[in-house]
C-alpha cells in the first residue's frame, strides 16, 4: 500500500537581507494511511515550516521552498497550481494552530467559521453549511446553542475545540496539529488530546501532531520523527524509538525527561545550545554537541540509514553500532 | 446598551459645563473692552456704561457666568451677537449647514482615497505604490492647510481657471476647499489604514483562514479588513469631529460663510457671546461625533460590543 504522505528532500529556506535561514534542509518523511506521527524536536527545529511546507502556506517572502518533493496521495503538491492547492487545503489537509487565542478570527461568530470551511469544500447551502457547523460543535463538546457566539466568548480550551471543528469539518484525509495543547493549561490538555484521539479514528483521518512533548508523543502516536536543525535525524516506530532511541539527539531528549522516582537536584540536558539556522555547522549538525561524535561527524553530512528494520537514524556511528 | 447611550450623553453635561466654563474665563480676561469695539471709539463715556449694564458686563464675573448658565439651561438662550443684535443660536444654525457640508465632504474624499490607498499599500507592502502612497501621505501630512488652499487657488483658478477662488454655493465651489481640507485626513487615514492593515495580514486567523482553502481576495475582503478597520473607524470619526470644529483656516481661505469664520469674525469684533456660543456648538458636536464614533465601534467589534452594559 502505498503512504499518504511522501516527502523527499524537502528544502526551505527563507531568505532575508541578514543572511539565509536554513529552516529545512533534505528532509525526508512518510506517513502511512490512518497513522498518527509525532513529529519531535525543539523550537527553531523547522517543525512548523515543514507543516507549512506541506500546506504550501510558507510566506514569502521570505520563505522560499529550494526544492523536494511532498507527494500526497500519489501527487506531488509543490507542482500543484494555487487554485489545485485551495482544493487540497482545508478538504484534503487541514491543520489545527498552536494559538487558540489568536487562530480565530475575532469578528466572525464560531458557526461562520466553521461553515466557511464547508462552503468551500462542500457543495451546500448557507443554511446548511450552519447547520453542519452547529454539529460539528456538538462533535467536539460544545452546545449547539452556543454557535452564535464569537471567540472572545469561549475559553482557550473552548476556542482550540473549535479550531479543531473546523479543521475537520470537511473530513479531510491529513490533519496536521502544530503543537495544539501548548497554550493550554495540563487539564484542559488532556481533555483536547484525548478528543484529538477520538475524533481522529473517528474520521479514518491520518495526523501529523507536532510538539516538544515525549509524553503527548507516548500517548497518542503510532510513529515518531525526531526533528533536529531542519532535518530528520530519527524516524521510528513509537515503541522501536521509545526501547531503543538510537540518534545521539534522541538519547539525549530522553534523558532530559526528568524521572519522578529519582531524587535529584538538577535536569539532565544536552550540553549547548541549538545552532544558529543562519549559520549550520558543517557535516552532522549536531556534532558539536554530540558525545559520540568523531572526526568524520564534522567532515560529511550523515545519511539516513536503517539500523534496524524500520528504525531509520541520520548517524553513521550509532546506526553502526545497533547493526 | 441603551443604558450606555443615556449615560454617555449625561456625561456631556459635565463637559460642556467645564467648556463653558474655560471659555468665559478666557474671554473674560481677554483686553479689549467689547463695548467699545461695538459702539466705536467715539461713543460717549454714557453709552458705553449703558451697554454694559444691558449687557451685564458689569457684574461680578461669577454673577455674569452663573447668569449665562441659568438662561441657557432654562431658555436655551445663550445670548444675542452684540454685532448683529440677533440670538447668537440662529447665527450658529445659519452658518453650520455650510461647516457640515465641507467636513461632510472632506470627510468623504478622505475615506474614497485614504482607504483604497491603505489597502493596498499594505497588500503590495515595500512596492512602488506603496512607496509612493507613503510620500504622498507625508507631504499631505505637513503641508499647512492655508498653504494647500492657496497652492490650490493659485493653480485651479488664477491659472487653469477651472474652479472658482471662493463660495460655497455650487458644486465647482465646494471641490478646493474640500480637497484642501481634506489633505491631511486623507494621509491620516492611508497610514492608518495600511500599518492596521499589515498587522493583521500577519495574524493568526488570516493564516487559519489561508488554510481553509479560501481566496486570497476573501482572506484580505472578509477577514483582514473588517478586522483591520476597527481603528481607521476611530479615526475617521475623530476626523470628521475635527473637520467639523477645525475648518477656521479653510472656511477663512476660500470665505466659506461656516461656522469656523463666523467664529474668527466674532473674535476680531469681540462679540462675545457668539465666540462662546460657537465654542459650546462644535464642543456638542465634537462629543457627539464621537459617541456615534463609539456606537458604530460596538457594531463592527463584538469584543467592545459586551463592555457596553
Amino acid at each position: 500500500m502505498n503512504d499518504l504522505l511522501e516527502i523527499k528532500d524537502l528544502t526551505i529556506h527563507y531568505v532575508t537581507d541578514g543572511g539565509t535561514v536554513r529552516a529545512v534542509e533534505n528532509l525526508n518523511l512518510r506517513l502511512g494511511h490512518g497513522e498518527t506521527l509525532g513529529f519531535v524536536g525543539e523550537t527553531g527545529a523547522g517543525k512548523t515550516t515543514t507543516a507549512l511546507g506541506i500546506m504550501r502556506l510558507i510566506p514569502s517572502p521570505p520563505g522560499v521552498v529550494k526544492s523536494g518533493r511532498i507527494i500526497f496521495d500519489g501527487e506531488d503538491l509543490l507542482t500543484k497550481s494555487e487554485a489545485e492547492m485551495r482544493a487540497i487545503r482545508g478538504g484534503k489537509i487541514a491543520m489545527i494552530f498552536q494559538d487558540p487565542m489568536t487562530s480565530l478570527n475575532p469578528v466572525m461568530t464560531v458557526d461562520k467559521q466553521i461553515a466557511e470551511m464547508i462552503r468551500l469544500h462542500r457543495d451546500v447551502d448557507k443554511a446548511e453549511s450552519l447547520k453542519l457547523a452547529g454539529d460539528m460543535l456538538e462533535l467536539v463538546g460544545i452546545k449547539r446553542e452556543r454557535m452564535h457566539d464569537y471567540p472572545h466568548q469561549f475559553s482557550g480550551g473552548m476556542k482550540q475545540r473549535v479550531v479543531i471543528a473546523i479543521a475537520l469539518a470537511c473530513d479531510p484525509g491529513l490533519l496536521i496539529a502544530d503543537e495544539p495543547t501548548t497554550a493550554l493549561d495540563v487539564t484542559i490538555q488532556a481533555q483536547v488530546l484525548e478528543l484529538m484521539k477520538k475524533l481522529k479514528q473517528q474520521f479514518g483521518a491520518s495526523m501529523i501532531l507536532i510538539t516538544h512533548d515525549l509524553g503527548i508523543v507516548a500517548d497518542i502516536c503510532d510513529k515518531v520523527a525526531i526533528m533536529y536543525a531542519g532535518r530528520v535525524v530519527e524516524y521510528a516506530d513509537k515503541r522501536a524509538l521509545y526501547a531503543n532511541p538510537t540518534h545521539p539527539y534522541t538519547i539525549g531528549l530522553f534523558n532530559s525527561v526528568p524521572d519522578l522516582d529519582e531524587d535529584r537536584e538538577s535536569l539532565n540536558v544536552i550540553p549547548g545550545l541549538m545552532p544558529d539556522p543562519m549559520d549550520l555547522p558543517a557535516g552532522c549538525a549536531f556534532h558539536p554537541r554530540c558525545a559520540y561524535a568523531t572526526s568524520v561527524c564534522s567532515e560529511s553530512k550523515p545519511e539516513m540509514m536503517e539500523a534496524a528494520p524500520g528504525h531509520f537514524v541520520a548517524c553513521p556511528i550509532r546506526g553502526r553500532e545497533r547493526k | 446598551m441603551i443604558r450606555y447611550i443615556v449615560r454617555r450623553i449625561l456625561f456631556l453635561i459635565p463637559v460642556l459645563a467645564g467648556v463653558a466654563f474655560c471659555v468665559f474665563t478666557l474671554l473674560y480676561l481677554t483686553p479689549g473692552d467689547p463695548a467699545k469695539m461695538v459702539l466705536g471709539e467715539m461713543a460717549t463715556e454714557r453709552a458705553i456704561q449703558e451697554f454694559r449694564e444691558r449687557e451685564g458686563l458689569d457684574k461680578p464675573f461669577l454673577m455674569q457666568f452663573a447668569n449665562y448658565v441659568y438662561k441657557a439651561v432654562t431658555r436655551g438662550d445663550i445670548g444675542r451677537s452684540y454685532v448683529t443684535k440677533r440670538p447668537v443660536m440662529d447665527e450658529i444654525l445659519a452658518a453650520f449647514p455650510a461647516t457640515l457640508k465641507l467636513a461632510a465632504f472632506a470627510i468623504v474624499i478622505a475615506i474614497i482615497i485614504g482607504l483604497p490607498c491603505g489597502i493596498l499599500s499594505a497588500i503590495k507592502q515595500y512596492s512602488i505604490f506603496d512607496t509612493a502612497a507613503m510620500i504622498f501621505a507625508m507631504i499631505g501630512l505637513s503641508m499647512p492647510v492655508f498653504w494647500l488652499g492657496l497652492l490650490l487657488i493659485l493653480l485651479f483658478s488664477v491659472h487653469l481657471r477651472w474652479l472658482p477662488p471662493s463660495g460655497f454655493d455650487t458644486f465647482q465651489a465646494m471641490i478646493l476647499p474640500s480637497l484642501a481640507l481634506s489633505a491631511q485626513s486623507i494621509s491620516m487615514i492611508t497610514r492608518m489604514t495600511r500599518s492596521s492593515m499589515l498587522e493583521v495580514i500577519r495574524a493568526d486567523y488570516i493564516r487559519t483562514a489561508r488554510s481553509k482553502g479560501q481566496k486570497e481576495s476573501v482572506v484580505i475582503w472578509r477577514h483582514a479588513l473588517h478586522n483591520a478597520l476597527i481603528p481607521v473607524v476611530t479615526l475617521c470619526g475623530l476626523q470628521f469631529g475635527q473637520l467639523l470644529s477645525g475648518a477656521i483656516l479653510t472656511e477663512s481661505i476660500f470665505a466659506i460663510p461656516g461656522v469656523g469664520r463666523l467664529m474668527v469674525d466674532s473674535i476680531k469684533a469681540r462679540d462675545y457671546p457668539v465666540v462662546q456660543g460657537g465654542v459650546l456648538f462644535v464642543a456638542v458636536a465634537f462629543s457627539l461625533v464621537n459617541l456615534l464614533v463609539d456606537l458604530l465601534y460596538a457594531y463592527i467589534d463584538p469584543r467592545i460590543k459586551a463592555q457596553y452594559k
